[in-house]
């Protein structure tokens, strides 16, 4: 191109504007587009549910709290991650995340499979003081999730958001999530078949030693408790289309 | 003004732009930058077609050399998987005490348990297995659940409290909260375990708590306090304390009572690691 043609953009600002919009949509076109289409951006697996509300209303404290700054949510496929932390996650384990926590800082330890690692007791005194259990830590305590009480008024107003971005939640799920998020709590234990029923593997107790109320820290327990927990990996072809 | 200035500057064509007689040169890149450039362009061709690059309709090119990071993974786990099994596969087949008596086995289940250890057990007993208040430090020679090889080995593989069938199971009363002992009996009772270990402050209180002791807590802790192994019975003869040995929280311990809950590490982990974690745990100073 002769100068005299680059002149004619680098006088307008409307056109180069629009030659720098073309520019970087073709980048986007070819390298996120795609993502949406192909088949084996997310792998079929077995297990996967979204969040049950209780575990929903801890992963939002989990971002409230900004815990990905210091945490990921994705172990990678090398040797020494999956060595320490357990399988690769996959695509399929964050398709109901919105928006997804895999996260490139570890100031602390990757948390994707943290579910089922360490009990609830060791959580609950972790958050009030993560220097009673791990001296060397150099984690902030939360000992305010312990009092304060969960606000789950709006809970069935946020599984109705997730609908609306494609999360599978059923009309009976969106229905019952008030009971449910009880119910996972450790209150109406009546319904826990039904509970259950609804959202498989799900864990129903009461987690910060506390049985008289439910608080942010039962619902931040019950999420960390089920992170990395629910796809069957027995069940997961590691080699053909699920290769990477 | 501008033309004289191009003009020093050794005949370089101007981009006709000029400022207040200062005028843009328009200069050719450095060959060396150029010729990388175009390098690049090339090496990035030669990328598309060995590696993973372009989206297709269902699918996307594989690329000649095939590569697949998971399938590398899944290699090099595999790999060293066989690299350890020389020494993995004797360990998971041996029995406790013929691993400790092979030297080159012994260092092999140390090394492996102190890695296991640091993951999975160091974020309750910490990093080097000195516990902390309500997790017990595994240096000592006080053991909850017995300190042999064998008995270290079972409480690895089955937990306490834990959901697994052969978890090891007991339960304190809480005496308080279930309205078994009244809050008089309850601090005659922790005077008593306190002078149990020479710790007494008030001995009136603690001849009144030896007669509630002796109804309540003996059947467990024994008639003089020492505890019972197979009901993970603490010794409260010692100077040791798993939650802490002042008035306060005996008071607490025994009005609450305690459950402290260790996971099962079967299900989680394979045999040999947990037989290497129960001769690691066994070899830091409290082995029987």
């Amino acid at each position: 191109m002769s100068w005299e043609k680059h002149d004619i953009l680098e006088r307008s600002p409307m056109l180069m504007f629009i030659g720098v919009l073309i520019v970087v949509s073709i980048g986007g076109l070819i390298e996120i587009a795609p993502l949406f289409w192909l088949r084996s951006t997310i792998e079929k697996v077995e297990g996967m549910r979204p969040y049950a509300p209780l575990e929903l209303a801890g992963r939002n404290i989990y971002i409230r709290e900004g815990c990905y700054l210091c945490h990921s949510q994705m172990i990678r496929s090398l040797r020494d991650e999956v060595e320490r932390y357990g399988h690769y996650s996959l695509a399929a384990e964050s398709m109901y995340d919105h928006p997804f926590q895999w996260g490139s800082k570890r100031t602390g330890p990757d948390v994707a499979r943290v579910g089922g690692k360490y009990s609830d007791e060791w959580h609950r005194v972790h958050m009030i003081d993560p220097r009673a259990v791990v001296p060397e830590s150099v984690m902030p305590g939360y000992p305010f999730l312990a009092e304060r009480k969960l606000d789950y008024k709006n809970i069935e107003a946020q599984l109705k958001t997730n609908v609306s971005i494609g999360v599978p939640y059923t009309d009976e799920m969106v229905e019952n999530a008030k009971a449910d998020l009880e119910t996972q709590a450790g209150k109406n234990t009546a319904d826990l078949e039904a509970f259950l029923a609804r959202y498989p593997k799900a864990q129903a107790r009461n987690f910060d030693g506390n049985p008289d109320e439910i608080t942010e820290l039962d619902a931040l327990i019950a999420y960390l408790q089920m992170l990395g927990t629910l796809v069957d990996f027995a069940s997961f072809d590691e080699s053909g289309p699920n290769l990477r | 003004m501008a033309k004289e200035n191009a003009k020093t500057s050794g005949n370089v064509e101007t981009t006709g732009h000029s400022w207040d007689g200062i005028a843009e040169l328009n200069n050719p890149l450095p060959k060396w930058w150029l010729y990388t450039f175009y390098a690049t362009i090339i090496w990035a061709i030669g990328y598309w077609i060995v590696y993973p690059a372009w989206p297709t309709v269902s699918s996307y090119t594989k690329g000649y050399f095939g590569y697949s990071q998971r399938e590398r993974v899944s290699e090099d786990l595999a790999r060293s998987q066989a690299e350890k099994a020389v020494f993995r596969d004797k360990i998971a087949a041996a029995d406790l005490e013929a691993i400790k008596a092979d030297p080159e086995l012994f260092n092999f289940a140390l090394a492996g348990g102190a890695a296991a250890f640091g993951d999975n057990c160091a974020p309750c007993h910490g990093r080097g297995a000195q516990g902390a208040a309500g997790y017990p430090n595994l240096r000592d020679d006080a053991w909850l659940w017995g300190g042999t090889l064998d008995a270290i080995h079972q409480t690895i593989q089955y937990g306490i409290r834990a959901e697994d069938d052969q978890t090891r199971m007991s339960q304190m009363p809480a005496f308080g909260k279930l309205g078994m002992l009244k809050s008089n009996q309850i601090s005659d009772t922790a005077e008593y375990v306190m002078s149990l270990s020479g710790n007494a402050n008030d001995e009136e209180a603690a001849a009144r708590g030896k007669e509630i002791f002796a109804t309540n807590c003996a059947a467990c802790h024994g008639p003089d306090g020492i505890g019972n192994q197979a009901l993970g019975a603490p010794n409260l003869t010692d100077q040791l304390w798993l939650y802490g040995g002042d008035k306060a929280t005996i008071v607490e311990t025994i009005a609450n009572s305690r459950a402290g809950m260790m996971p099962a590490w079967a299900g989680r982990l394979d045999p040999a690691t947990v037989k290497e974690l129960a001769i690691y745990v066994h070899s830091l100073g409290g082995g029987q």
